[in-house]
């Protein structure tokens, strides 16, 4: 078997790898450039948190529409935007910092979502049969997840210079007219939507993972938001067929292998990253 | 006697409001024998064969994974209160036993799949050994019927030795998928409630008698069903491995797409192994359960042109209203929609 067949073959004989590919590239290109910006605002552990935070709003569209991508998606939009304000709002006006609101809430919404589960009796687990495998992707999860990026995109074209104003210094907009908290809440959006799609598509840890990991990988790569942006898209795809790849060839599952992929990245960046990586601090530390 | 008692009950109550203190003692004793099931499926068996002499409480309802069950403190309540608690056994209910522990249950704990001949969980197939102890008239009569059918789906899986069978953990619990093993069940629940209230003995007795003919009389019917569909498009494709028991008593063959767990995620490599089977052996259709994730199977359906057939009920009962309602109706509409998407 030659480099190519292993590689190529697998996408040219199932539908199933390509629809896999396509649906893991698009979640990169929307949700890792959301990662950097996490990572800038020191909210890397949201997209966590979020992840629970939604749950409630997924079993009311589950319990009362069934197994329908837009009931599910509408409630676990409608849960995870209350959070995020909720989190935001506390954080403003109260002396507590936004993680520790966050934990909170996320908390207080995790519990509510197993209470409703719950109430109704069925004990199945929930969160299995709503959130996907990125192995079974369909055309109706496959169009959610690319639009998803695509509006993710634009949106982040449109409101770039005052996000990455804002996440430099909140106070500057904050001073200079209210479109702060405009932006921030553009960017909390953008952020909830991601990950309720991807949720339903590709599985909790898909979408968290390829958010965080290559926006923390390319972090030690390049040092301004505008390169770092491209950069993590660029892993989150080669995680994504590096992944896939393993998946098919070694027997392992499809989504852990796509994410240790992405782990793998993370790791050699530690060591190996121009911007501030471990080689290159001893480099320098030695001739000090 | 059947017929008076509910009536005399009534009664009673009615009575009851009037001279409480009076009626009490003869109202608790008319007071129907409390009986616990553990799952949906087991819970008609049993109130078929309990009847109005009975009041029964099921733990995990209808649409409820009882592989990943997790009991609740009103769970414990109940079985504390109960008199009987009826099991399917198999190691099916792992969570059981820390349940009637904790809850303090001192009732009788009857067995459903008492007796049934344990099948062994296999990778692909089936492995069920013939010739073991029981439901020997029911297959017996298969195979003078159409011998040479029976004998092609089983052709593989001979070379197992019969002590496999007993060990616990890798025996299949899902036995009430054949209606020769649903007998079973029924008479062991029938033997149980005779044995905690022998008053009614008679009438759990005769009530089972009653639902063994129904369940042999669908059993006839499913053979025959089954039996007019060629032996080569007997396959199917379902994304969780409970139906091996149905499969060895229908000649059907069964294809795991997740393998035995409903949880374990699976590879791409496994994914695009059963496309090539289904792809090879022209598998005619492709089956979503009540429970697990359906998303997979119909992307093997996608890519194979395979019939993707209905819901099939496995391990739980559908809710009332919905076509698999009792163990009878599921099965019914089970080997219809099998049937129906076997058909050429």
């Amino acid at each position: 078997m030659t480099l190519v067949d292993w590689v190529v073959s697998p996408f040219l004989d199932y539908g199933f790898m390509r629809r896999a590919l396509a649906g893991a590239c698009a979640l990169s290109l929307g949700a890792a450039p959301l990662g950097v910006f996490l990572v800038l605002r020191r909210m890397s552990l949201m997209g966590d948190a979020m992840s629970h935070a939604i749950l409630p709003g997924v079993a009311v569209g589950f319990l009362m529409a069934g197994l329908s991508l837009g009931a599910m998606m509408l409630g676990g939009i409608a849960t995870g935007l209350a959070v995020a304000l909720l989190a935001g709002l506390v954080a403003r006006l109260t002396p507590l910092r936004e993680d520790a609101s966050f934990a909170a809430f996320y908390l207080i919404s995790l519990g509510l979502g197993v209470l409703l589960v719950s109430l109704r009796g069925s004990n199945m687990d929930l969160l299995h049969v709503l959130f996907g495998t990125v192995l079974g992707l369909d055309d109706a999860a496959l169009l959610l997840v690319t639009a998803t990026a695509s509006v993710t995109l634009l949106v982040l074209a449109a409101i770039y210079r005052l996000l990455v104003a804002e996440c430099l210094d909140p106070g500057f907009l904050r001073a200079s007219g209210g479109m702060g908290g405009v932006v921030h809440m553009g960017f909390l959006v953008l952020v909830v939507v991601n990950l309720v799609a991807g949720f339903q598509v590709l599985g909790t840890l898909m979408v968290v993972g390829i958010m965080m990991l290559p926006a923390a990988a390319a972090r030690f790569w390049v040092r301004s938001a505008a390169r770092q942006i491209p950069l993590s898209a660029a892993i989150g795809v080669a995680s994504s067929v590096a992944g896939l790849l393993v998946s098919y060839h070694f027997d392992v599952p499809a989504s852990p292998a796509i994410i240790l992929a992405a782990g793998a990245c993370y790791l050699f960046s530690i060591v190996g990253g121009p911007q501030g990586g471990l080689l290159r601090a001893t480099r320098r530390a030695r001739p000090a | 006697m059947r017929s008076i008692l509910p009536a005399r009950r009534r009664a009673l109550l009615a009575m009851a409001g009037v001279c409480l203190s009076a009626m009490l003692g003869t109202a608790q004793a008319a007071e129907p024998l409390k009986v616990v099931a553990s799952f949906s499926i087991l819970g008609d068996i049993v109130r078929e064969v309990g009847g109005a002499d009975i009041s029964l409480t099921t733990l995990v309802g209808p649409d409820g994974d009882a592989h990943g069950y997790e009991p609740t403190p009103g769970d414990a309540k109940k079985l504390a209160d109960a008199r009987v608690l009826v099991v399917n056994g198999l190691d099916f209910e792992t969570w059981l036993p820390k349940l009637t522990k904790g809850s303090g249950f001192a009732g009788q704990t009857v067995t459903a799949s008492k007796g049934v001949t344990p099948r062994k969980f296999a990778g692909h197939g089936d492995g069920h050994a013939h010739g073991a102890d029981h439901d020997h008239d029911h297959k017996d009569g298969h195979d003078q019927k159409n011998g040479d059918d029976h004998d092609h789906d089983h052709d593989d899986d001979h070379d197992h030795k019969p002590g496999h069978h007993h060990h616990h953990g890798d025996a299949d619990p899902h036995a009430w998928q054949s209606l020769a093993n649903g007998v079973i069940y029924a008479r062991n629940v029938a033997d149980g409630l005779a044995a905690a209230d022998p008053a009614h003995a008679q009438a759990y007795r005769q009530r089972a008698d009653a639902y063994v003919a129904k369940l042999q009389a669908l059993d006839a019917s499913v053979r025959k069903t089954f039996g007019a569909i060629g032996a080569d498009r007997r396959k199917v494709v379902t994304s969780h491995d409970a139906f091996g028991y149905f499969g060895d008593a229908y000649g059907v063959t069964f294809i795991p797409a997740m393998g035995v767990s409903t949880d374990a995620e699976p590879s791409a490599r496994e994914v695009a192994a059963i496309i090539e089977q289904v792809r090879r052996d022209k598998v005619p259709a492709v089956f979503v359960e009540n429970i697990s994730s359906p998303k997979l199977v119909q992307q093997i359906a996608r890519e194979t042109g395979a019939k993707v057939g209905g819901t099939l009920y496995s391990d739980a009962l559908s809710k009332p209203g919905q076509p698999g309602a009792t163990y009878l109706e599921m099965f019914e509409w089970n080997a219809r929609q099998l049937a129906a998407a076997l058909q050429p």
